[in-house]
């Protein structure tokens, strides 16, 4: 195997600027997406908890078509097909007048697929919490939507603390499908820089390093917040409660 | 916006049916080889060594903390570049789905290992068995049984990650849907098939993993 070895190359411009650009990208993408996917997420999860059928439905349409389209699919459906099926002038502006289309077209695709994974952690930990805190909490005088914000959602919380930090994760990682509809984030980068100057080894590595780097980070920073915080009943949870559905 | 024209679909079917034996072949490669190397991964971890199982675990930690598509553009570049001569996409995303999900499956088997409770080793071990019988006859046939459901979500998973491929241009499903797509102009119809065969596909794959975790809990 001959092979030009170059590290420098990653600390020359334009390369070394490339790289800082798609790190940038790759955490504002997975950052935004994260926030859109919580919001959503919650709203959906508790949706499928609640008593009301018509609620309860809607939300398991939703996790069952988010869930089960490949998020390359779902990126493509919101860039090329949304702006043909919306009135034309919409359609237009989506396509010409949003500053950025395929970033924010990344980051709300990125978000609604994520929102259903974590729609199911929200459920299952809300499910987890113990029925007679619902009910002491009805008993002593709190209205439905004051015990699910009081008293459930708080501990559930607690208790999907560790599965949403691998979600956060696989957000993190995911947010490289952006490159398909043009986004040059992280991994886009370095497989540019590999057919520039064909030091695909070099630059690969650069993104590899810099995708663990984040996520030891993500990880070390998740724990400092999960102490403390933690419910003691998770810590005993089966481990393959744990793992990522 | 010009009228749907759906005709198109069907007319790409062949071409399309082509594109999906491509994506069960990865399925199928990714899964039967991944879950072959997981094993060996966890095995490692569990009962190794220990630097072995440091390596091991390190190599688990890697994978997971990289996007996938990173790892098809890695083996993409570096495999030819092994073999010392060019070869097509396939070898190597093959090569890059078993190493990919065997960091995936193992630590689903190293869950399933630690769920069979420890009563389970002792017992064995008083009857005379050996640590590898234990293993083989005992441990591992109760912990597939634990594994089963996740590892059925695991493969829906996978099938919607086979459509990643599309990125070293590997004509898998995705892919061929793709250039369907492009060539007659008809974007929407040709995407929308493809989330509908998706959806189908995953959900009955989602929903047999649901039926197989109630009857583990019931």
């Amino acid at each position: 195997m001959t092979y030009n070895w170059d590290w420098a190359i990653l600390v020359r411009e334009p390369f070394l600027g490339w790289l800082i650009a798609g790190t940038g990208l790759t955490l504002a993408i997975a950052g935004l997406g994260w926030a859109i996917a919580l919001t959503v997420g919650v709203i959906v999860g508790i949706g499928r908890t609640v008593a009301n059928r018509p609620i309860r439905a809607a939300s398991a349409i939703y996790v069952q078509v988010f869930r089960n389209i490949p998020l390359l699919v779902q990126m493509f459906l919101w860039y090329f097909v949304l702006p043909e099926l919306l009135p034309t002038a919409w359609g237009h502006w989506l396509k010409r007048d949003l500053p950025a289309p395929e970033f924010w077209t990344a980051v709300v695709a990125l978000g609604l697929f994520t929102a259903a994974r974590i729609a199911e952690q929200v459920r299952s930990g809300i499910r987890t919490v113990p029925q007679g805190q619902t009910q002491a909490a009805l008993a002593s005088g709190l209205r439905a939507t004051q015990t699910l914000r009081l008293v459930v959602l708080p501990q559930c919380f607690r208790i999907i603390l560790p599965p949403l930090t691998s979600e956060l994760l696989t957000t993190i990682k995911n947010s490289s499908l952006a490159l398909t509809i043009g986004v040059l984030e992280l991994t886009a980068q370095s497989r540019q820089i590999e057919s520039n100057t064909f030091h695909g080894f070099e630059a690969f590595t650069a993104a590899t390093a810099i995708y663990l780097a984040i996520a030891t980070l993500v990880r070390l920073a998740m724990r400092r917040f999960e102490a403390g915080r933690s419910m003691p009943q998770a810590k005993q949870a089966p481990p393959m409660a744990l793992r990522e559905a | 916006m010009d009228a749907f024209d759906w005709g198109a679909v069907p007319a790409a079917l062949p071409f399309l049916l082509d594109g999906m034996q491509l994506s069960l072949l990865l399925l199928a490669v990714g899964m039967l080889g991944g879950t072959a190397l997981g094993l060996l991964v966890a095995l490692l971890r569990l009962f190794g060594p220990r630097i072995p199982a440091a390596i091991a675990a390190a190599y688990v930690d890697g994978l997971r903390a990289i996007p996938l598509v990173l790892v098809l553009f890695w083996f993409y570049f570096l495999v030819p570049l092994a073999i010392g001569r060019p070869v097509g996409a396939l070898p190597s995303a093959l090569i890059a789905f078993v190493i990919f999900e065997a960091a995936y499956y193992s630590e689903i088997i190293r869950a399933g290992i630690g769920s069979v409770r420890s009563g389970q080793w002792q017992a064995a071990q008083a009857l005379g068995m050996t640590r590898g019988q234990t293993l083989r006859l005992v441990v591992l046939p109760q912990a597939l049984r634990a594994m089963l459901p996740i590892l059925v979500t695991q493969a829906v998973i996978l099938f919607q990650d086979t459509s990643l491929v599309y990125v070293i241009g590997l004509r898998d499903f995705m892919t061929a849907t793709s250039i369907s797509a492009e060539e007659g102009g008809r974007l929407v119809e040709f995407y929308a098939f493809a989330a509908l065969v998706y959806l189908i596909v995953c959900s009955a794959g989602t929903e047999l993993a649901h039926a197989l975790q109630r009857r583990r809990s019931a």
